[in-house]
């Protein structure tokens, strides 16, 4: 089979492709009263939740192939929104409630005069495309860059992503970053002429996030079954070896963090014009945490799995909080504890699938266990 | 308070029979006795007050000359009110009152007591006359009776604000007084009012001169202001003179102003310290990521909550001691669940650090949503004992007990923990462990034991850091969130497995973070430190005192 996709990986896609073809026909021309019917609200739900697949998919390019666990993606995740509703700001132009045509009303508001120099070109597409792409692979490329070059690894690297998208969420709620401080950006008119709150727009965006799911899909799996896939599993389980047979473990792990990282802004451009606001809050650490839980959910180093966590836990998110509020909290803090416990494999695992990690590789247990040893791994 | 009969024992008369409803009989007969005493003077004053209505300008400065022998600050507002104008006869009564402007009308207060008694219309009202001379005089007894009072706080006050008003009239009984007068540090401030009102009159240039040198000693802003109106007023060697002092203090203000930063940074250290040093034994010594951490540091402030809700409702009388009480149960109650957590969840998972960080994360979901089900997701009441409370100045400083008791508190926690394990067998048991687990359980310890006491250890600290930090934060759901990555940072930058790399991380990180404040803003100040963290990381990646070891990089 090609890329060595596997039944699962066939299944997946061909999933997607009925989901990105079906949901809108059975959206759009069925009646209301229809029984095949699907809701534009739902059409909504399930296309954000194909968002939060892709950023899974992202993450579990790194953690479970590369070892590296992020606990920053959120804020890549959130750099591609933002680059997006940028462009959906100055696509509402004078249709703002100061209907000044060029600058957002929250600048208006604020008394600038022009229009900051990093908003050049937002208003067009193409240009904001290229950013939502460019600005988080820019910063994971310079990020990792420092990072595994230095040989930060482990938890202290966790630690430091999480210290990187808590910085960003703190500058971004201040108003002087001229991205609308503590509101983010909204009240979103349209993308290309075509009204945003449409029935058709709600379904084609649908679609473009399957098909961008499918999409990432492929290449992940295409860097993983390629040789450099192989020396990526390689660093993972035992970096220090494959760096001594001659490998540049560094340069490895650059690549796949930036490919990654672009990958989780594209699924953040994708969510915000579905959910029609982006705000500092989706740099929350608490996020990009939530976003690893559905990787090990699903099962990491699948790939299919971290999708399938990704929409596992957040439809049991949405039911939870809807049906039992203040339960939610329990039952998320529970996942976490009962996944890493029970379920190291995820819910592939519980499949019975062939194509799970293997077991962790124990590199040259030594006798002593130092601090520094168990906390370095 | 009831030795002798002055302002105080009249305006506690009323507090005095209240408090005399619980008092035993004999002290209720003691009490009206003094009462009495108070009374008849405040009478003989009243009496003194009225006559002046009546008065001729001669019998009027007679008076206020006998106000003044009799050394009772009581007379102090009558005396002011007369002086300024405002002591009036009622007509409707003829009763003499202080008329304060109020609106169209006039509010009459009594003259002794303050007391409201109703508006006046200004027809109603007649004015007690008073001239020039007169005034001097009132100033002259005012300033004795106010710098001469037998109350220190009365007389420091009152030279205060002479120093403010710089009145030259005041001089002959700053003389006075400085000459009588006892404490140190009263006499300090008498004498720089008398300083400042020199620098009014047009006494010889090296009066004046040195009256400079002893407001420069001052050293604070009322004391640069002061001296900024005289370089602009004057001219020739006292101009030349104060300009040189400005320019001194200024440099003396600079450096009390850099100590203010640095106390504020040793202080923000201080609580960062406290929430890092239990992370410094859980994460530093074990190599156990406990994101559950902050977590713990809040179900300590909730017991502090508890202890003091307890305390309020059954035993009031205990309420200062609250905190301490608060401090054992916090540390038993954290270090239990610590504990707890140890043999239910971390020992599955070591040597898997990062499914460690996941699962403790998962923990304190759990545990911010028990605590918010069961106290509400509210900000709850944390009272500050009253040794806590207040502040007082050291040079230019203004320290709060508040921040003093925090900042001891952190180092003694530090300290004992220091002792604990360097100086116990525990500690020494606990070290054996971490450096070479399977020794340590050839040589007979049980491995287990150790490990989960060590982490009961760290999260009961924890605990003992929530009751300090219940006193200068939100005791919410979310208190532990907030200190979760800045402790972590704190631990990281200091050094893993270095109890003292946390001590120089926590103060270097606060102080850093104080001084960058005023430059960039709180919030850019705090971004500007985590970035050079994560900078910092990347040079040193095991921390500024890292551990030397033959431990291999995996």
């Amino acid at each position: 089979m090609p890329l060595g996709l596997g039944r699962l990986g066939v299944a997946f896609l061909a999933a997607l492709v009925a989901a990105a073809v079906m949901v809108p026909i059975l959206n759009l021309s069925l009646p209301p009263s229809s029984a095949w019917h699907v809701s534009t609200t739902t059409v909504v739900l399930f296309g954000k939740y194909l968002c939060y697949a892709l950023l899974a998919l992202s993450i579990d390019l790194v953690w479970g192939y590369c070892g590296i666990l992020s606990l920053g993606h959120g804020a890549f995740f959130a750099l591609g929104g933002y680059a997006m509703g940028m462009h959906l700001m100055r696509e509402i132009g004078s249709r703002g409630v100061y209907g000044n045509p060029v600058l957002p009303d929250f600048m208006v508001f604020l008394n600038w005069k022009e229009l900051p120099w990093y908003w050049y070109g937002f208003d067009q597409l193409w240009f904001a495309l290229l950013m939502v792409v460019l600005v988080p692979g820019a910063l994971a490329f310079v990020f990792g860059a420092f990072a595994f070059r230095s040989r930060v690894t482990g938890v202290y690297l966790s630690i430091i992503t999480q210290a990187m998208t808590f910085a960003l969420m703190l500058a971004f709620f201040r108003n002087d970053m001229g991205l609308g401080g503590n509101n983010g950006l909204t009240d979103f008119k349209d993308v290309l002429g075509i009204d945003l709150q449409s029935d058709a727009t709600r379904c084609g965006l649908f679609a473009l996030s399957a098909v961008a799911l499918a999409g990432g899909f492929l290449l992940c799996r295409a860097i993983v079954a390629s040789k450099l896939g192989k020396v990526l599993v390689a660093v993972r389980d035992a970096e220090s070896r494959t760096r001594f047979i001659g490998y540049r473990v560094e340069h490895y792990k650059l690549f796949v963090f930036t490919v990654s990282a672009m990958m989780a802004g594209v699924a953040g451009a994708l969510y915000v014009p579905q959910v029609g606001i982006i705000n500092p809050s989706e740099f929350a650490p608490a996020n990009s945490i939530e976003a690893v839980i559905w990787v090990a959910v699903g099962g990491r180093g699948t790939l299919v799995g971290a999708a399938i966590g990704a929409l596992v836990v957040n439809i049991g998110k949405s039911w939870f909080t809807g049906a039992l509020p203040e339960l939610w909290l329990f039952a998320l803090g529970g996942l976490f504890i009962f996944v890493t416990l029970f379920l190291p494999k995820g819910l592939l695992g519980l499949l019975g699938s062939r194509k799970v990690l293997p077991a962790p590789a124990v590199e040259d247990e030594l006798p002593v266990e130092t601090p520094e040893r168990r906390a370095a791994e | 308070m009831l030795t002798g009969p002055g302002p105080i024992g009249l305006a506690s008369f009323g507090t005095i029979f209240r408090r005399a409803a619980f008092a035993i009989a004999v002290l209720i007969g003691c009490q009206a006795a003094h009462s009495t005493d108070a009374l008849a003077d405040a009478d003989v004053i009243r009496a003194r007050v009225e006559a002046l209505a009546t008065a001729d300008f001669a019998a009027k400065e007679a008076i206020v000359t006998e106000l003044a022998a009799m050394g009772d600050a009581a007379a102090v507002p009558a005396l002011r009110a007369f002086g300024d104008g405002d002591l009036q006869v009622r007509k409707s009564d003829g009763r003499v009152v202080i008329a304060v402007r109020d609106g169209n009308a006039y509010k009459a207060l009594d003259p002794m007591t303050g007391e409201e008694l109703g508006s006046v219309e200004r027809s109603q009202l007649e004015k007690i006359r008073v001239n020039n001379n007169l005034r001097r005089a009132v100033r002259a007894a005012v300033g004795s009776l106010t710098l001469l009072s037998k109350d220190v706080s009365i007389r420091r006050k009152a030279a205060e604000s002479v120093f403010k008003s710089r009145d030259p009239s005041a001089l002959e009984t700053l003389d006075e007084a400085i000459a009588a007068e006892v404490d140190g540090g009263v006499r300090r401030v008498m004498e720089q009012a008398r300083a400042a009102a020199i620098l009014q009159t047009d006494r010889p240039e090296a009066d004046k001169l040195a009256a400079i040198q002893v407001i420069a000693a001052r050293g604070d802003q009322d004391a640069k202001a002061l001296l900024s109106a005289v370089a602009a007023a004057s001219e020739g060697e006292v101009q030349k003179k104060a300009t040189a002092a400005i320019a001194l203090m200024q440099q003396s203000l600079m450096m009390w102003e850099a100590a203010q930063n640095v106390w504020y940074g040793l202080s923000l250290g201080s609580v960062l310290l406290l929430a890092a040093i239990g992370l410094a034994i859980t994460f530093g010594v074990m190599g156990v990521i406990n994101m559950a951490h902050g977590e713990m540091v809040m179900i300590g402030a909730y017991v502090t909550f508890m202890v003091q809700d307890v305390i309020r409702t059954s035993a009031p009388w205990l309420f200062d001691a609250s905190l301490v009480i608060a401090l054992p149960l916090a540390f038993l109650v954290a270090g239990a669940i610590g504990v707890a957590i140890e043999r239910g969840i971390i020992r599955w998972l070591y040597g898997r650090p990062l499914e460690t960080l996941l699962a403790t994360w998962g923990l304190s979901l759990v545990l911010q949503q028990a605590v918010r089900s069961l106290f509400g997701p509210s900000n709850r009441e944390v009272g500050a004992p009253s040794w806590m409370s207040g502040a007082f100045d050291l040079g230019g400083l203004t320290l709060t007990y508040g921040r003093v008791w925090i900042i001891v508190f952190a180092l003694f926690t530090f300290a004992l923990l220091l002792v604990v394990l360097r100086r116990t067998s525990f500690g020494l048991q606990m070290r054996a462990v971490t450096q070479n687990r399977r020794m340590a359980s050839s040589m007979g310890i049980r491995t287990t034991w150790v490990d989960a006491l060590t982490f009961g250890l760290g999260s009961g600290v924890a605990g003992v850091a929530g009751v300090a930090l219940s006193q200068i934060d939100n005791v919410s759901p979310n208190l532990g969130q907030s200190y979760i990555i800045d402790s972590f940072m704190v631990v990281v930058f200091g050094g893993v497995g270095n109890l003292w790399g946390t001590l120089v991380g926590a103060l270097t990180l606060g102080v850093v973070n104080k001084f960058l404040e005023p430059y960039a803003g709180a919030v850019l100040g705090k971004i500007l430190v985590l970035v050079f963290i994560i900078l910092f990381i990347q040079k040193r990646p095991r921390g500024m005192f890292a551990l030397k070891g033959r431990a291999v990089e995996s």
